[in-house]
């Protein structure tokens, strides 16, 4: 158990024109539990691999309780690593892989006996605990990766994309598992997915990654909900924000055209963002015309465009829809981008507003 | 009916089942999927049947048969003689001290390949960078055949103008290969590792790189000793590899170290090493002693034999195969 400091953290790999990743700062608290996520080649299988000292650190520092230890050895780092494909010992018994790390570190017999029960026990492993690897099904490998990982009781658990491989149900009961055991363990966890539904429902804090750099750094609703560019307003949140260009003239905030708010913001092009669950169907609105619906079940996804931009609204009424249909939102909710940079800008609505019926 | 004799019917019978034979009716498909005619496959197989009667087979029953005669060194006929070509053959101590180096041979020599070989394997494997160019290199030694890699051994353990009998000779010593015993065992034993390497080299490799990367990441977690990640990890999982190089090893030791002998032994004096199959060689063809060549051979085919069940039964149980 303990924190863990990246200070200026950087990679270049060998041959590379540019950085795979650039300068990041992030402070772990003991006991968090951290999602880096990001689309492929963001970065942040490196980052993982640098802090458990698979990748050389090009440049900065990283340190886990305090350790400064960018030249310490995988196995002096005092972490625990769950690959996304098991990486299990294939000659080796479930006890064995599980029992490995610790007898390297010449942990007394008895002491390795009763840590590998228990983590059996834990992770409901008791009756396989003599089979080899190829014997055990997906999940079940997935479990034993994770009970090398917690029977070593080590200062962090990395996670790489350890639910990839397993079919969608399973990474459901898993993702709640791993949640489940980290927080009775209560150790310090990284964790990289491409997922973003992974990345919510698990984390602590988010930190997402884009290009080698951190987009943003925080709770997943806050992420969510104010997400700091239109790179994380689209890759967070299923369905993916819409983003429409938008003006804003003499402190009229206008889409299409219509108004959707009094703002004190400059005027120019911006970029708005909007939520699909923040936009309703109703009486009054901008007509937005239908193109195609995803039915969800508990409600229905409504594609359609505004002029030529593409909006999503989420639509829980079930009520048949016409070709047509007239779209509103709260001016409170709605997210405001530069343009030019794509990163957020506050909006500042100037008198008290009602949904405006445009 | 009942006039008709019973002979007759059974005739009937018969003929009727040769008709339905020929005309074989493919029954069922479940049971007759691939011919309608019960000699087509026969036909197909036939080739293969061929090369192994007539190369294996045939040669075989020979060489029991041959083993219970003396011969006419000249061809003109053969006296049965039971088994005494065998009793012979065991009961010379020529015979014995050539067993004797065979097995020593054949113990040295795979263990050295192997061990020369993986040896190269697992340094190559750290730079993979240069594996491709490593890998020709090493490789395209195994592209030479045998009696060149003979020739060229003999040249480099030449007594008159071999390099290495000079280097030896600036160290004192005087090094005589074909005159010395051991000394042309030592050349023998070092040609045909030398010789061996590349192929146990190249497929050490592809099983070393054949162990998935995240295993080896785990492994550095799990372990700081790069010697115990090699012994607990890598060697359990190279250990297939290693069973069939084994194998391949031991007959390669047995029967084509032949040519490299061949080059070395030929023309010189008697008192040189040998393994089994140059002697069976040498007193079948250059001692016109069928009868007493014969009987070595099949000893040594069962030997191996012996040998190759005992690998299989006890040493692969302990393999795992991924």
């Amino acid at each position: 158990m303990a924190n863990l400091s990246l200070k200026g953290v950087g990679k270049t790999y060998g041959g590379a024109q540019q950085a795979a990743v650039t300068g990041i700062d992030l402070d772990i608290a003991d006991g968090e539990f951290i999602v880096l996520v990001g689309p492929s080649g963001c970065g942040k299988s490196s980052l993982l691999r640098m802090i458990a000292g698979l990748e050389t650190i090009s440049t900065g520092e990283v340190a886990i309780g305090g350790r400064v230890v960018n030249r310490l050895d995988p196995a002096e780092r005092d972490i625990a690593m769950v690959f996304q494909n098991y990486a299990l010992y294939p000659h080796m018994s479930v006890r064995d892989n599980m029992a490995y790390g610790l007898k390297n570190r010449r942990t007394p017999k008895a002491e390795i006996a009763q840590r590998v029960e228990e983590a059996a026990r834990m992770l409901e492993l008791g009756p396989y605990l003599d089979r080899k690897p190829r014997a055990l099904s997906g999940g079940q490998r997935q479990r034993v990766a994770m009970g090398r990982a917690i029977v070593r009781q080590p200062a962090a658990f990395l996670f790489d994309e350890p639910l990839s491989n397993l079919d969608a149900r399973l990474r459901v009961t898993m993702r709640m598992e791993i949640r489940r055991l980290q927080k009775r363990l209560g150790t310090t966890s990284v964790y990289v997915t491409h997922d973003q539904l992974e990345a919510m429902t698990l984390a602590d804090r988010l930190v997402v990654l884009n290009g080698g750099r951190i987009e943003q750094i925080g709770a997943p609703l806050e992420v969510y909900r104010r997400p700091a560019s239109t790179f994380v307003a689209s890759f967070i949140g299923a369905p993916a924000m819409s983003l429409v260009d938008a003006q804003i003239e003499n402190g009229q905030l206008l889409l299409e055209r219509y108004l959707l708010a009094h703002v004190g913001n400059a005027p120019g092009p911006v970029t708005l963002g909007l939520r699909a669950e923040e936009l309703r169907i109703g009486p009054a609105g901008i007509p937005m015309r239908v193109e195609h619906v995803e039915e969800l079940g508990a409600q229905r996804i409504v594609h359609g465009m505004i002029g030529a931009q593409r909006l999503s609204v989420a639509d829980g009424s079930g009520a048949p829809l016409s070709e047509t249909v007239l779209v509103s939102v709260d001016p409170a909710r709605l997210n405001l981008f530069d343009t030019a940079t794509g990163r957020r800008s506050e909006l500042r609505l100037t008198a008290a507003q009602a949904p405006l019926p445009v | 009916m009942t006039d008709i004799p019973l002979a007759a019917t059974r005739d009937r019978r018969l003929a009727g089942r040769l008709a339905a034979w020929w005309r074989a009716e493919p029954a069922s498909p479940a049971k007759r999927v691939q011919f309608d005619r019960p000699l087509t496959p026969w036909l197909f197989v036939l080739p293969q049947i061929a090369v192994v009667v007539i190369f294996f087979y045939w040669p075989s029953v020979q060489a029991v048969t041959s083993s219970f005669y003396i011969e006419d060194p000249f061809g003109f006929g053969s006296t049965f003689v039971g088994t005494e070509n065998y009793r012979d053959a065991l009961a010379s101590t020529e015979y014995r001290n050539t067993a004797l180096f065979t097995a020593f041979f054949c113990a040295v020599v795979t263990a050295l390949s192997l061990g020369l070989g993986l040896l190269l394997a697992v340094k190559a494997d750290k730079v993979i960078r240069g594996a491709e160019s490593y890998r020709t290199l090493l490789i395209s030694v195994y592209a030479i055949a045998p009696p060149v890699a003979g020739l060229i051994g003999m040249m480099i353990f030449d007594m008159h103008m071999g390099p290495l009998t000079q280097v030896a000779a600036w160290f004192g010593y005087d090094l005589k290969v074909g005159i010395d015993y051991w000394d042309t065992a030592v050349a023998l034993i070092t040609i045909s590792v030398w010789k061996q390497i590349p192929y146990n080299f190249i497929f050490f490799l592809s099983g070393l790189q054949s162990v998935p990367a995240s295993v080896r990441e785990a492994a550095l977690i799990d372990a700081k000793s790069e010697w115990r990640r090699f012994r607990d990890i890598i060697l359990p999982l190279l250990a297939p590899t290693a069973f069939f190089l084994l194998v391949i090893n031991i007959t390669y030791t047995m029967f084509d170290t032949f040519p490299i002998i061949d080059v070395i032994v030929k023309d010189k004096p008697a008192n040189n090493p040998m393994t089994l199959v140059y002697k069976v060689y040498l007193d079948g063809f250059k001692g016109n002693d069928i009868g007493g060549s014969s009987a070595q051979s099949v000893i040594l085919m069962v030997v191996v034999a012996a040998l190759t069940i005992v690998q299989f039964r006890f040493l692969e149980r302990r393999v795992h195969y991924g």
